[in-house]
C-alpha cells in the first residue's frame, strides 16, 4: 500500500531503534504517555516495545473513547431502545459490545429485540433516518475531537432537512481537559510516583485541534509534547524527539505529524463544532470519574435534534467494578498485569473494567498482543 | 388413466410459497423440476428416503462433516451460496484426509425468495459437486413464512473415504514442524464485505471459494507425512491456527512478511479496521509438514492451479502456552490471539 507501507518500514525502524538506543541516556528513566488508543493500538500490534531500550517505558493512556465512555450512558441508550420500540438505536460498531448495567450490552439489548444497528459513519445514522420516516432513529455518537465535527454536520443537515425523526445522543469527549486530569492527579503532581515525562501528542484530534492547545500543558506542567501520527515509524520517531528534549531539558510541543497537522487546525471543523455544540460543566469519564468541562452538549438551537432532551434521558452515574484497576492503570499509576482481575476475571470476552473493553484500550491491547511476555520463556 | 397436467414452475417470475414445503404435489414438483433435474445421479434418482450406497474398500474408513451456510448476499463475487455449501463440506471432509465422496443438502427457504434465484443457486451448486468429483445424494426442503429467513439457508453433510493407515489431525502438529499456506489469505472476507450495501466502496475482490479435494490429494501423494490439514474458513487463518496450538499443546512462530495477502484485501483491511490474519477464505489449506517435507510440499502445493502462491509462514514451537505469535515485519513482536467476538457478520 503506497502511503502507508513507507511508515511501516522494518529497516528504516531498525535504524531509529539504534539512534533511540544510543540518545537515551544510561543513567535514567524515560516514560511517556502516549495519550490516543490509535497510538497503544499501533505499538502492540507492531510491537514497538521490541525496539525501545529497556530504560524507555511507555505508559497508555485514556484516549479510547469505547473505553472511556461511562456506563451509565451505555445504560441510557439501552433503557431507550428496549422501551420504545419505534426507535433504531444506531453506533459506530466497537460501542455494540461494551458492557453495561445488569449484564447487558447493545448488543444483548438487539438480542432482546431492540432495533439496534451498526452505521460506519455518522452520515449513514442520517440516511437510516431519510429511509424509515416513521421510525425514531437515534445516533449514539461517541468520539474525541475526530468524529465530532461529522456528528454536528449531521445534526445541522438534519435541522435543513427538516427532519424530525432523527436525534442524537451526544457523548463527544475533550482531549485537552483528559490530559490535565491526569497531570493534575496526585501521584503525577505531588507524589510523584508516576514519572511522566512527556506526551505523544494525538494523530486525529490534532488534525482538527491543531497543536497549539498542548501549549499549555509543555509551558504550565513543563512536560514535552510530540503530535504523532498513528504508524509504527511516527510513534518510533516521536519518542525520539521527546528523549532528545529530556536530555536537553526543553518542554515543547513539536510536530513530527506535520503531514497532516497544522499549528491552528481545521478551521472549517472547528466553526461547526461550535455552532452546534456547547460545553457541558462536568462529564463522567471511566477511569477518570467526573472531568470539569471536558466533554460537549448540543446547543439549545439544535434541541430538536438532543435525544436527551427529546426523551427526556436521565443519566446515573454506575461505579466500576471494586477489584477493577482501569482508573490507576490510565493515570498511568498501574499496568495491566497490576490488576489482580487482569486476564482471570476480565477478559475481552467478558471485560470488567474499561481498558478491556476496546482493542485500543491499555488492558485489551497487553491481553491481544502482548501477555506472552508475562510468562517466562521455554527453550524450543 | 392419464396423470393429471401439472403446469411446470416458473423459474422466471415465480416465487417460493408456503405449499413448496408442505410435502404434497407442489413440493415433490420442486424436488423433480430442480433438485432432482441437476443434482440427477443413481442414489438420488432413485426417490427414496434415504440413499442406499455402495460400502467402501476394505480397510477404508468413514469420514463425515456438516456445515450450515447462512451467507449475505447470496451472491457474490468469485460465488454464490450455491457452490460455497459444497465447497466448504468438500473441504471440511477432504482436510481429513479423506477422498470426499457424497453429499446431503438440506434447504431452508423463505417465502417469496425467487425461484429464479433458487435456480441459479441450485445450478450452482450441481457444477461445484460435478467439478468436485462429488454426488448430492439426498436432500430436504422446508419453507418458512416471510420474515422468518434470510432467502434460503443451506446445510450440506459429506461422506468420504479415509484410507488405511491415513491419520491427520489437528492434535498432530510437534514443536519444530513448518507451517505452510496454500495461497493469499482474506480474499472471501473481504469480498463479501465489500458488497455490503453500508459499504460503499467498489472493489475487484474475488472470493476464492473452491473445493479443495483436488489439492489436497495431491499434496498427500508427494508428502505422506503431513501432520495437520485444515482450512482457514470462519475466523480466518489466526483462528485455525490457535486451534491447532490448543489441540496439539504447541505454540507457533509466525513471520507476518511471508503471509501472503493481496495488495486490496490488505487495503481494504485497512480502510475497515481489520485484520487479514482473522478474515475468512472458503478455498485456502493450511498446511503443517516435519520440516524436512517442507519444500516438498510447497513444491506440490505450487505445482496445483490452487497452490500457486503457497508461502511457508512459520513454525510449531514447544510452548505450554499454546501462543500463536508472529514477527512483525516491523520487527516486534505480538501475539495472535483468539478472535475476541466477531469480526465479520455473517460470511459462511
Amino acid at each position: 500500500m503506497k502511503y502507508v507501507d513507507e511508515f511501516r518500514d522494518g529497516e528504516v525502524a531498525a535504524t531509529l531503534a539504534a539512534h533511540i538506543a544510543r540518545e537515551a541516556r544510561a543513567d535514567r528513566q524515560y516514560a511517556f504517555m502516549e495519550f490516543c488508543g490509535g497510538h497503544t493500538h499501533a505499538i502492540s500490534r507492531y510491537g514497538v516495545t521490541d525496539l525501545l531500550p529497556a530504560n524507555v517505558r511507555m505508559i497508555h493512556g485514556p484516549g479510547c473513547p469505547v473505553c472511556v465512555l461511562p456506563i451509565g450512558r451505555i445504560d441510557m441508550a439501552i433503557r431507550l431502545v428496549l422501551s420504545r420500540p419505534e426507535v433504531i438505536l444506531c453506533t459506530y460498531g466497537d460501542c455494540l459490545r461494551v458492557p453495561a448495567s445488569d449484564q447487558l450490552s447493545l448488543l444483548k439489548a438487539k438480542a432482546r429485540g431492540g432495533d439496534v444497528r451498526m452505521v460506519y459513519s455518522a452520515a449513514d445514522a442520517l440516511a437510516l433516518a431519510q429511509k424509515h420516516p416513521t421510525r425514531e432513529v437515534v445516533f449514539f455518537a461517541i468520539g474525541f475531537e475526530t468524529t465530532t465535527p461529522p456528528t454536528a454536520l449531521v445534526i445541522r443537515q438534519a435541522q435543513a432537512l427538516g427532519l424530525g425523526n432523527f436525534s442524537v445522543i451526544c457523548n463527544h469527549v475533550l482531549t485537552p481537559s483528559a490530559i490535565m486530569t491526569i497531570l493534575e492527579s496526585p501521584e503525577v503532581r505531588d507524589l510523584g510516583t508516576v514519572p511522566l515525562d512527556g506526551f505523544i501528542g494525538p494523530a486525529h484530534v490534532s488534525t482538527i485541534i491543531g497543536s497549539r492547545p498542548y501549549a499549555f500543558f509543555a509551558e504550565e506542567y513543563r512536560k514535552p509534547v510530540v503530535i504523532a501520527g498513528f504508524e509504527p515509524l511516527d510513534v518510533m520517531q516521536a519518542i525520539r524527539m521527546l528523549i532528545r528534549q529530556v536530555n536537553e531539558g526543553r518542554a515543547e510541543v513539536e510536530n513530527e505529524f506535520t503531514r497532516a497537522v497544522t499549528a491552528e487546525g481545521n478551521r472549517k471543523a472547528q466553526a461547526l463544532v461550535s455552532e452546534v455544540f456547547e460545553l457541558r460543566r462536568s462529564f463522567e469519564w471511566r477511569g477518570l470519574r467526573e472531568v470539569p468541562y471536558s466533554a460537549l452538549g448540543i446547543r439549545a438551537a439544535f434541541a430538536a435534534w438532543d435525544a436527551e432532551r427529546k426523551f427526556d434521558l436521565a443519566f446515573q452515574s454506575v461505579p466500576d467494578n471494586k477489584a477493577c484497576e482501569c482508573g490507576a492503570i490510565l493515570r498511568g499509576v498501574k499496568t495491566p498485569t497490576d490488576c489482580k482481575i487482569f486476564g482471570t476475571v476480565c477478559t475481552p470476552e467478558n471485560p470488567m473494567g474499561s481498558c478491556m473493553v476496546s482493542s485500543e484500550g491499555a488492558c485489551a491491547a497487553h491481553y491481544n498482543y502482548g501477555r506472552f511476555r508475562d510468562v517466562p520463556v521455554v527453550a524450543a | 388413466m392419464q396423470d393429471n397436467y401439472v403446469r411446470p414452475l416458473d423459474f422466471k417470475r415465480g416465487r417460493v410459497d408456503l405449499s413448496h414445503g408442505a410435502g404434497g404435489r407442489v413440493s415433490a414438483q420442486l424436488v423433480r423440476e430442480l433438485f432432482a433435474h441437476h443434482f440427477t445421479n443413481p442414489a438420488l434418482d432413485a426417490g427414496d428416503d434415504g440413499a442406499v450406497l455402495p460400502a467402501l474398500a476394505p480397510g477404508e474408513r468413514l469420514v463425515m462433516a456438516t456445515d450450515a451456510h447462512v451467507v449475505s448476499p447470496l451472491f457474490f463475487p468469485g460465488g454464490d451460496i450455491g457452490c460455497l455449501s459444497v465447497h466448504g463440506t468438500v473441504n471440511d471432509v477432504a482436510v481429513m484426509g479423506a477422498r470426499p465422496l457424497y453429499l446431503a443438502a438440506s434447504f431452508i427457504l423463505e417465502e417469496g425468495f425467487a425461484l429464479a434465484d433458487l435456480k441459479r443457486i441450485v445450478e450452482s451448486m450441481a457444477r461445484a459437486a460435478r467439478e468436485a468429483g462429488v454426488a448430492i445424494v439426498t436432500g430436504d426442503t422446508k419453507v418458512v413464512e416471510q420474515g422468518k429467513g434470510d432467502g434460503v439457508f443451506i446445510t450440506t453433510t459429506g461422506v468420504g473415504a479415509l484410507p488405511p493407515g491415513r491419520s491427520l489431525s489437528g492434535a498432530n502438529a510437534r514443536a519444530g514442524d513448518a507451517i505452510l499456506v496454500s495461497g493469499a489469505i482474506g480474499d472471501h472476507g473481504m469480498a463479501i464485505m465489500a458488497q455490503r450495501e453500508s459499504l460503499a466502496f467498489d472493489s475487484e475482490i474475488v472470493s476464492d471459494t473452491a473445493a479443495l479435494n483436488g489439492l489436497i490429494a495431491d499434496l498427500l501423494a508427494a508428502v505422506p507425512a503431513v501432520r495437520v490439514l485444515r482450512d482457514p474458513t470462519r475466523g480466518g487463518l489466526a483462528t485455525t491456527l490457535n486451534e491447532i496450538a490448543a489441540q496439539s499443546g504447541v505454540g507457533m512462530l509466525l513471520e507476518e512478511k511471508a503471509i501472503p495477502v493481496r495488495e486490496q484485501v490488505d487495503a481494504a483491511c485497512e480502510l475497515l479496521g481489520l485484520d487479514p490474519l482473522y478474515v475468512a477464505n472458503e478455498g485456502k489449506l493450511v498446511v503443517i509438514v516435519p520440516p524436512e517435507s517442507a519444500e516438498v510440499a510447497l513444491a506440490a502445493l505450487r505445482d496445483h492451479p490452487l497452490g500457486r502462491e503457497a508461502a511457508r509462514i512459520g513454525e510449531v514451537t514447544t510452548d505450554p502456552n499454546c501462543f500463536v505469535q508472529i514477527r512483525t515485519g516491523f520487527g516486534g513482536k505480538r501475539m495472535v490471539d483468539w478472535l475476541s467476538g466477531e469480526q465479520l457478520p455473517r460470511i459462511c
